[in-house]
């Protein structure tokens, strides 16, 4: 397949070529080998599956798929078999002759094999009824289970490049634009900002060229949703852009990929190629006359870089730091030309919305905030995973109903959305729906999709510092508020967590908050002290428990708290003494224990391991 | 002649040049907007944030640095709310934090009756206003210091920490150092600064140290003339 298509017509001939390969009742080994579950060791998984499949002489009854992350990456490693969608979780180098033998073979279903549903104590065989998936509406993400991400023939075979087709064939680039604006697509990266009016201002602005831009320079603690695209699914992107590029009037689109993410960095680069061989991607785009190349620009894992004039001053090879935006990027961005930037996941919708049209995009979500969202749901959380929900759910349905609610039997606490500049929601808010306005009304935000859950046992004086921590470190340091008033507020939490803060403390950050918000050069300062706002907002009493008390009530601040062992309670089982890093947890068999307050360094490893609740934080 | 504009400054209105900064508007009637960074012989940067104003136009109101905010036909500016003024406060305190004894920076403090910062104080000396790299390459043209380090780590420097290669010891990052922590010594027909000895070349008329050795070669490379040509004579035998 290196001939070039030279119209609409020749890419649905090879579209449908594409899909004869593929016998849908033939057996399918979908095995999931994102970045997750490889270092889960699933390379290994797929050497033995070749081999045993290879020993058995079946390589013509069953195929393997190689996909990319399928977002359940709690259960890892895990495979889909097709046709009947068997999900099989945590699956270890021992299972695979089983799986072959008795499921591919006989189609007997592994019990040891399926996941548990925890509520119901249920084991679930399909897929499609896992509680984490049910839920859900994975029409950017689910993608990533049908395909092998080096293939583009299995993109084509789903009916990739349709859309591109459909814009190239049958509209005018402004219909393409009005498309996006009526479907109200609104960026993934953080901002929100309609992308129809994006790309309107661009392709009005003066200028030439113009470019296009794929924000992948994701950044956030624990979030990879964006990674997780780029590695699982690159055409969805390419064609996004091809696409945006048309509508705009761009020839030249790069993307911007932090290199710490190598899979990500290989599949896009090899996405490129093979587009660019299909003539996908050059001159004449499916014999259209349309023209348009796209380079890769790996980042060197700034997190200020995503923004949006750092981003452009690192790949015009200057130093990665912003300047001030009273000039918008779509008349004036890379190379001072007009610019689209958006960020990965708003790439991938755009086939979606020319494929499927406007209304039938619109008709998913809220008043403002349209389509689907992908949340990297991390924390205190039984399943971690990746989830995409449609807009408007609510943020407890993802807590408790995907992501099947707070482990050990921990009670909630807050939830972080937004990454490091979001904040942190508390119970009252947790049937607010996930829409781009209303989490901004009560001081968090969308952010790229960031969602870390946290349970009795967080400290959020602790949580604010950490979050603070990152943005100190990734302050690019050209403006005064960010770099000097985000450390000066870190080492005020520092003092208060260490159990000499003042109430005047509380009032000089209440002070700085704004200030820092309103006088930072651009958003990584002005949106830092969200994390303090909120926890000052929701969490106050414990801000205060700190001060006037010297007490941390989760249990966290080594400073502020002690260990102890209830004599009642203690069995002495002795595990507390085998694992104490300092032999400050001692007592004979059968006797209660005690702890050496003096020997005590604070770890928790006794209270994580006590069976019997007998170590008590206070 | 560029297109005017007419603005409003703290209710005064004022006339200006298109594609010209808020502050430079200010300045033509008088109101002096406090900035440590903004040096009109160099490109605008907008770094120290000492200059915030709150501007609206057309509905919204925001504040930008007016070092960089070009004006604009019915724009209205105002410099001392207290939105404005919070800002200002808190860039003083932070710098004070830096450098708590310079005159400069305790001047501006009084101005908003700080007295000292409420700040954990590391003195560094250095503020960042970033003058002495900007003139380096803007108005000297040779780039011989910048930048190093991210964040709160970052500091004026030579490359790679070693004595600078392009420094032609012009003196000029130290000239326009607003809070005097660039150190320079002329002293027995040298110049050092920036831990590096520089030879001074000598009249040719009267012997005495006209300008490091370095600093007119550059000119005579740019002037297209020879060291002999300006080492002829000097201001004192001329």
């Amino acid at each position: 397949m290196t001939n070039k298509i030279n119209s609409p017509a020749e890419l649905k001939e090879l579209q449908q070529k594409a899909q004869k390969r593929i016998d849908p009742q033939k057996p399918c080994i979908a095995i999931c080998t994102g970045t997750g579950c490889l270092a889960y060791g699933t390379q290994n998984l797929v050497d033995t599956l070749r081999t045993e499949i290879d020993q058995r002489n079946l390589s013509d009854q069953v195929s393997i798929r190689t996909t990319g992350c399928h977002g359940f990456c709690e259960r890892g490693p895990m495979m889909v078999i097709y046709p009947q969608k068997i999900f099989y979780q945590q699956i270890k180098n021992e299972d695979i002759p089983d799986i072959i033998d008795k499921t591919i073979q006989n189609g007997e279903i592994l019990d040891r094999l399926l996941y548990k549903d925890p509520v119901s104590g249920d084991k679930i065989v399909y897929e499609h009824d896992v509680p984490f998936y049910k839920k859900q509406n994975r029409l950017v993400f689910g993608m990533n289970g049908l395909i092998e991400p080096t293939s583009i023939e299995d993109y084509l075979a789903i009916g990739g490049y349709s859309a591109l087709a459909k814009a190239l064939g049958d509209m005018q680039p402004q219909a393409v634009i009005d498309e996006v604006i009526a479907a109200k697509l609104r960026g993934r990266g953080g901002g929100g900002f309609p992308t129809g009016w994006k790309w309107d201002a661009t392709r009005k602005a003066e200028g030439d060229p113009k470019y296009v831009i794929c924000n992948a320079d994701e950044g956030d603690p624990g979030a990879y949703m964006d990674r997780s695209l780029l590695e699982g699914n690159p055409h969805s992107v390419l064609e996004g852009m091809i696409i945006g590029a048309y509508a705009i009037g761009s020839s030249q689109g790069y993307i911007y990929v932090r290199n710490e993410y190598p899979l990500a960095v290989e599949n896009i680069t090899l996405a490129i190629e093979k587009a660019r061989e299909l003539g996908l991607i050059g001159q004449n785009i499916l014999g259209t006359g349309f023209s348009f190349d796209i380079l890769i620009n790996r980042g060197g894992g700034a997190f200020v870089c995503g923004e949006s004039s750092a981003l452009f001053a690192s790949i015009e090879g200057r130093t990665g730091e912003p300047r001030a935006k009273y000039v918008h990027a779509t008349d004036r961005g890379l190379h001072d030309k007009p610019t689209t930037l958006n960020n990965v996941e708003t790439w991938a919708n755009v086939p979606l919305i020319i494929d499927k049209g406007s209304d039938w995009y619109a008709a998913i979500g809220t008043e403002n905030s349209k389509g689907t969202k992908i949340f990297s749901l991390v924390g205190k959380i039984n399943n971690t995973g990746l989830v995409e929900v449609p807009m408007g759910i609510s943020l407890r349905e993802i807590i408790y109903d995907i992501g099947g609610g707070i482990p050990n039997g921990k009670k909630f606490k807050a939830v972080q959305t937004g990454g490091p500049s979001g904040g942190c929601i508390p119970e009252q808010h947790l049937d607010m729906p996930v829409d781009f306005d209303e989490l901004s009304k009560i001081g968090s935000m969308m952010g790229s999709g960031g969602m870390i859950v946290m349970d009795e046992r967080n400290c959020m004086v602790d949580v604010a510092k950490y979050f603070l921590s990152f943005l100190e470190g990734e302050s690019c340091g050209k403006c005064t508020p960010c770099r000097e008033g985000i450390r000066q507020m870190r080492k005020i939490l520092d003092r208060i967590t260490e159990g000499n803060g003042t109430m005047e403390d509380l009032d000089t950050l209440e002070w700085m908050c704004p200030a820092i918000a309103d006088g930072s050069l651009c958003a990584l300062g002005g949106s830092a002290p969200n994390p303090v706002l909120t926890t000052m907002r929701y969490f106050r009493d414990e801000y205060e428990a700190h001060i006037k008390d010297r007490k941390c009530p989760a249990g966290v601040c080594k400073a502020l708290i002690t260990y102890t062992i209830d004599q009642d309670a203690c069995t002495g089982c002795m595990v507390c003494a085998r694992i104490c890093p300092t032999q400050a947890a001692t007592g004979k068999k059968k006797e209660a224990h005690t702890i050496d307050q003096a020997a005590c360094i604070k770890c928790g490893a006794c209270y994580e391991s006590c069976k019997f609740d007998a170590v008590k934080v206070s | 002649m560029s297109e005017m504009v007419t603005l409003k400054i703290d209710n005064q209105e004022v006339q200006a040049a298109a594609g010209t900064t808020v502050i430079e508007a200010a300045r033509k009637v008088n109101i002096q907007i406090p900035n440590l960074c903004s040096n009109p012989e160099l490109e605008p940067y907008g770094a120290c944030r000492m200059c915030m104003v709150e501007i609206t136009h057309g509905k919204r109101t925001r504040l930008v640095a007016s070092c960089i905010y070009e004006v604009a036909e019915g724009l209205i500016v105002k410099t001392d709310t207290e939105r404005v003024n919070n800002v200002r406060r808190l860039v003083i305190e932070l710098m004070l934090a830096r450098n708590p004894r310079h005159p400069a920076l305790l001047n501006l403090a009084a101005q908003f009756g700080i007295e000292k910062t409420r700040f954990d104080v590391e003195v560094k000396g250095c503020i960042l206003c970033g003058q002495c790299v900007r003139t380096c390459r803007e108005v000297v043209g040779v780039a011989a210091i910048g930048f190093e380090g991210r964040g709160t780590i970052r500091k004026v420097a030579p490359p790679f920490n070693e004595s600078p290669a392009d420094c032609i010891a012009c003196g000029s990052c130290a000239y326009v150092c607003p809070v005097d922590v660039i150190p320079m010594k002329d002293k027995g027909g040298v110049r050092e600064i920036w831990g590096t000895q520089f030879p001074m070349a000598q009249c040719q008329g009267c012997g005495r140290d006209i300008a490091p050795k370095r600093q007119l070669e550059h000119f005579a490379k740019i002037t297209d003339q020879t060291l002999d040509d300006l080492t002829k004579s000097c201001v004192h035998c001329r």
